[in-house]
Formats: C-alpha cells, sequence, structure tokens
C-alpha cells in the first residue's frame, strides 16, 4: 500500500504552526517513514500532484489569494485539518477587523506616524500583490473544515497525535494539557 | 436522623447538605463540581450566566439560586446540558472580542477553562466584532470591554465586599455593557486596585496594570488541571 499523502499551507500568521510541526524534533523521521508530502512550504513544492490524504492548514484568510488556496486544498484532500489560532478564529491578524478596511491601509500607508511626511505615500495597487478581503475570516468560515486544533501555535505533541490519530483511522481524543487557545 | 439535613442526589450520588444551601453550594461541599461562570463562592449568586444550569426532577434550573430539598434528583453532567454550557461558552467567545493568543490573562481565564473542561475546540459560529470601549483612564487598573462577558462579578463584590458601588450594568440585550460610576470614567471612581472587585473577573477585562504575563506559560492556573478540579480534589480526600 502506498503512504498517505500529506500536504500543508500557510495562510495569514506567521509561520509558528509550521515551525511547530518541525518542533517534533526526532519524530520527524519517523513521519518521513509514514507519509509522503505533496505541495507545501516545507518541501516548495507548489502544484499539487496527486490526490492528498491529509491537507494541514495554518493562518486565516485575509485576501483572494488565501481564499483561491484554501478552496484548492479543500477539492484535493480528503481530510482538511486547520492548526492554530488564525486559522479557527483570524487570531492576531483578525485585530484589524475592528476597524474598517479603508481606515487600516489609510493609517499603515497615509497618515501613520512613520510615513515620511503628508501627501507621499501610497495604498499598494499592484496587480501582482493580492487584493486584501474586507475582513480576516476563519478557515471554517469559508470551507468545510473537517477537524480543529487550537493553540497559538499548537504545540508538536498535539500535532503529533493528532496525526498519528488521523493516520491510524483513531477517534482524536487528546490530553487536556495539550488543547489550549494560546 | 436530625431534620436540619436534607438528603438528594446528583447524577445518582446522594448528597447530604443543610437545608439552607443552594444546590451548587452542596455540590461544591460534596466535591461535585457543576461547571458556572458568574457564580462565586463569596458572593450572593447572580443567577444570569445559566452555566450552572442542571435539571431538578427534568426541569431545567440555576444550581446557584435553586435551594436543595429532600429527594430531589439532580442532573448535572449529562451531554444535553454540557452541550448548552459550550453554546453558552460559544456565544460569549464570538460576542465578545477575546484574542487568547495575545491576552494576558490567558491560562487564568475561566472563560478559556471552561471551553477547554467542556471540549469546545474552536467556536465555529460567526464572530460578531462589536466595537467595545476601553477605559485605561485609571492610574492602577483598567477595564477592557472587549473581553467582559457580563458576569456581574465586579458589580456585586464591588457592592457586597467593598461597600462602594464601583460598577454596574447599563442598557439591555446585546447593547448590554458594564458601566462605571463616573462621567470621566474609571479615574474618578473611588476604585483602588487592592478591592475585591479587582479579583473576581473571570476574564481579563478588569485588570492590575504592569501585572501582565508575570507567570510562564505550563505554571498558569489551567495549564495542567482543568477548571473545577480544585473542588473535586475534596471529593477524593474525603
Amino acid at each position: 500500500m502506498s503512504k498517505p499523502v500529506i500536504a500543508t499551507a500557510h495562510f495569514t500568521g506567521c509561520f509558528g504552526c509550521h515551525m511547530s510541526i518541525l518542533d517534533i524534533d526526532e519524530r520527524i523521521l519517523d513521519l518521513v517513514e509514514l507519509v509522503e508530502f505533496n505541495k507545501s512550504p516545507i518541501n516548495d513544492i507548489k502544484n499539487f500532484t496527486k490526490p492528498v490524504d491529509i491537507g494541514i492548514i495554518e493562518g486565516g484568510i485575509s485576501n483572494d489569494e488565501n481564499a483561491e488556496i484554501l478552496m484548492e486544498f479543500r477539492k484535493h484532500c480528503k481530510i482538511l485539518v486547520a492548526i492554530g489560532a488564525c486559522a479557527l478564529t483570524g487570531g492576531v491578524p483578525s485585530m484589524r477587523n475592528l476597524v474598517p478596511l479603508k481606515e487600516c491601509l489609510e493609517e499603515a500607508y497615509l497618515n501613520g506616524p512613520t510615513v515620511k511626511s503628508e501627501n507621499t505615500g501610497i495604498i499598494p495597487n499592484d496587480p501582482d500583490i493580492p487584493v486584501l478581503l474586507d475582513r480576516v475570516y476563519p478557515c471554517h468560515e469559508v470551507v468545510k473544515i473537517d477537524y480543529f486544533l487550537p493553540g497559538c501555535p499548537p504545540s508538536a505533541d498535539t500535532i503529533w497525535n493528532a496525526l498519528v490519530a488521523l493516520l491510524k483511522g483513531e477517534p482524536l481524543n487528546l490530553d487536556y494539557e495539550l488543547i489550549k487557545y494560546d | 436522623m436530625s431534620t436540619n439535613v436534607v438528603t438528594f442526589t446528583i447524577d445518582g450520588v446522594e448528597i447530604k447538605s443543610a437545608p439552607d444551601k443552594t444546590i451548587i453550594q452542596a455540590a461544591d461541599d460534596a466535591g461535585i463540581y457543576i461547571p458556572r461562570l458568574c457564580y462565586l463562592k463569596d458572593l450572593p449568586p447572580g443567577g444570569h450566566c445559566r452555566v450552572c444550569t442542571v435539571k431538578v426532577n427534568g426541569r431545567p434550573v440555576n444550581s446557584c439560586t435553586y435551594p436543595v430539598a429532600e429527594g430531589i434528583v439532580v442532573e448535572n453532567d449529562i451531554e444535553e446540558l454540557n452541550s448548552f454550557r459550550r453554546n453558552i461558552i460559544e456565544m460569549l467567545f464570538v460576542e465578545g472580542n477575546h484574542f487568547c493568543p495575545s491576552c494576558e490573562v490567558a491560562g487564568k481565564c475561566e472563560l478559556q477553562a471552561l471551553a477547554y473542561r467542556l471540549g469546545l475546540l474552536t467556536p465555529q459560529m460567526p464572530y460578531l466584532y462589536a466595537q467595545k470601549e476601553l477605559d485605561a483612564t485609571h492610574p492602577d487598573v483598567y477595564l477592557d470591554r472587549n473581553r467582559c462577558v457580563l458576569c456581574g462579578r465586579c458589580v456585586r463584590a464591588s457592592i457586597h465586599l467593598d461597600k462602594k458601588n464601583v460598577f454596574g450594568f447599563e442598557n439591555r440585550g446585546i447593547n448590554m455593557k458594564i458601566s462605571v460610576n463616573s462621567n470621566d470614567g474609571l479615574q474618578d471612581t473611588n476604585l483602588s486596585k487592592e478591592d475585591k472587585a479587582m479579583s473576581v473577573c473571570p476574564t481579563g477585562c478588569l485588570v492590575v496594570k504592569r501585572q501582565g504575563y508575570l507567570t510562564p506559560v505550563g505554571k498558569r492556573l489551567y495549564d495542567k488541571k482543568p477548571i473545577g478540579s480544585e473542588i473535586e480534589t475534596k471529593k477524593v480526600k474525603s
């Protein structure tokens, strides 16, 4: 039987959850024996090349590119696991949801104290830059998410135990200390 | 047997209690944890959060206000009630602006701890992102309404323990908020950081300044043991 295929993606966040995946220490050797990685920032594979068993996603959805890739993940992955506060709730980036987007951009690029002088700033509008959404969305508001792992980031043990349970087809019963919102 | 004792059951466990107690008091004494948010042992019960709802002879009641009685059958730790409790906690999360990763009270927050205990992995209802006011006018404390769950503990503690009446409720329903007894914010009240009202907030709404993040992650109140285990350990001892 071929190895289960895993893909990972990072949206709006700090990449801390991917750091936490790597933080499984020497178990990473077991992991490469157990699974095969497809599209992921870890191996830099840019496009899906086969159907994926488990997709792991980090970060909230703050722009059109995030939303597009998330939908692509939903299409290619049998199981989609959202990990970390940003993917689950929008997290720290979603603090901007309390301020209208226009005001955020004007403060950052036109009126903020670090803008050199008045009338010199412009709001970036290059077509290559993803367009910001009106607010930062949790992943489950964009596509169906099968499993949630909270944490900022979830600890390496949380991710490892959840992954092993999913690969074995066992229920996700994580110990009390492994579930944290921060 | 003395008439000063009533006998009843909680989830099939026989409890003996003085007749002037509420169900939650009798349960605490017996080492049985009933989840609660606005109830605090040293304060008169508020009865507004509904997290401590139990079933008495099949009917839902507040265990913090309902008196014990001979022969009543109380149901507490059942999935039906726990799912209602989870819903209440979830609604509180999405109505407020609770950013746990950056909050100085994370790890000792009762709202968070209840979510952990009740198995809420993440709120899935849509967030409201409502505009809430922050009052940082006081030199020693601040009031961040983004994190308020309207439990009213500070209101009751200020009245009954501090004899000051610093806090109150304003407006109704979704517009309800904690108000302070002054037009110029907390700076103009007689609140002091040593007040009992300052130590009863279950979340990070009412916080003493310059004391954040003192306890390292892993050593905070609810890092290792779920909320309520301090009550349940009593049961093991007896």
